[in-house]
């Protein structure tokens, strides 16, 4: 489908690969200029905050309360990584959502594609290695065998844990691009309904077009919704893995 | 049966499977609303576990659409 297809805007070539800066790496360029903006904009620290430094304090806030709650003390060195991966995802879900095709530009859901949400869920599962093999050294194995596990039962948990701990990364970037590429396929069968059926008269256009139009308004917010839903659950589930890399079981 | 038609026709047997992670998604919900009504005082300290489930149940309806798109468009 168009709104999926990757173009290079500015064709790149580097010992045979291909970089070229692409639509979507425009679109990455304009989600990280508007999330600067956005944190800028409410860096001021009054002491009573206006209405952008608030709105601003809520989205850390938030975040550091999550850190808190899950992990605890030493939750607290993650705030700046999880805050970004949140409100990247966050404002590239939206910015992906935008009706900017009434003016003609198109906009690019980047986390859309496996490569993008993947990246993401590897950096991640990195950051979770790295700390657990950094904090607890070889007792890190320890997390794929639960305190008080039978012994004849050891091998078998083992490697079902150990299983579940390799498919991490894959159901995280899986569950982010599937939900956003659903969506946008959802929105886009829905406008064809509207667009054919209008065009094929007026008895169609009230019969097939005006109802798939009022439903595509409703799955509109919902598309909304689903955005932060997916942009928290990224950030809850990468809370609660290197919740397991902190403090094991 | 035609290859291409057994394709379809598989897409669409997949489409069950979101239907089925809807009714766990629902349950879900469901449960949490039915169990905040009654205690709301211990509803919001429940909600990363919400998250959690809501977020593994729908995993296994978006496989089912993955296992759509596949056959439809990589097979």
């Amino acid at each position: 489908m168009h709104q999926f297809t990757i173009t290079p805007l500015a064709p790149w070539e580097l010992a045979g690969y291909d970089v070229s800066f692409t639509n979507s790496a425009l679109w990455m360029l304009i989600t990280t200029v508007v999330l600067i903006a956005f944190v800028a904009g409410g860096m001021k620290r009054q002491l009573v905050p206006g209405r952008w430094q608030m709105a601003v304090e809520t989205f850390t806030g938030f975040i550091d309360d999550m850190l808190e709650a899950n992990i605890g003390d030493a939750g607290k060195k993650y705030v700046p990584y999880v805050f970004s991966l949140f409100m990247f995802i966050l404002f590239a879900n939206i910015l992906g959502l935008l009706p900017l095709g009434v003016v003609g530009v198109h906009p690019f859901t980047f986390t859309s594609h496996f490569t993008v949400t993947g990246v993401l869920a590897l950096i991640t599962i990195s950051i979770v290695l790295i700390v657990g093999f950094w904090k607890h050294g070889l007792h890190f194995f320890g997390l794929f065998v639960p305190h008080g596990t039978p012994l004849p039962m050891i091998p078998l948990i083992f490697a079902i844990e150990l299983f579940s701990f390799i498919l991490r990364p894959f159901s995280l970037a899986l569950r982010l691009f599937v939900a956003m590429m659903a969506g946008h396929v959802l929105l886009e069968v829905l406008s064809s309904f509207v667009i054919d059926g209008t065009n094929a008269g007026a008895l169609w256009g009230g019969v097939v077009g005006l109802p798939s139009f009022l439903l595509m308004v409703g799955i509109c917010a919902l598309e909304i919704l689903v955005s932060g839903i997916q942009a928290y659950v990224f950030a809850l589930l990468t809370v609660f893995y290197i919740n397991d890399a902190e403090n094991l079981h | 049966m035609d290859m291409e038609a057994a394709k379809l026709v598989g897409a669409g047997l997949a489409a069950i499977g979101t239907g089925l992670a809807a009714i766990g998604v629902g349950n879900i919900w469901g449960s949490f609303l039915s169990a905040a009504l009654r205690n709301p005082g211990a509803a919001d300290g429940q909600q990363g576990r919400l998250f959690v489930g809501f977020a593994v149940t729908e995993l296994l309806g978006l496989l089912a659409f993955v296992v759509a798109m596949i056959l439809i468009f990589v097979a």
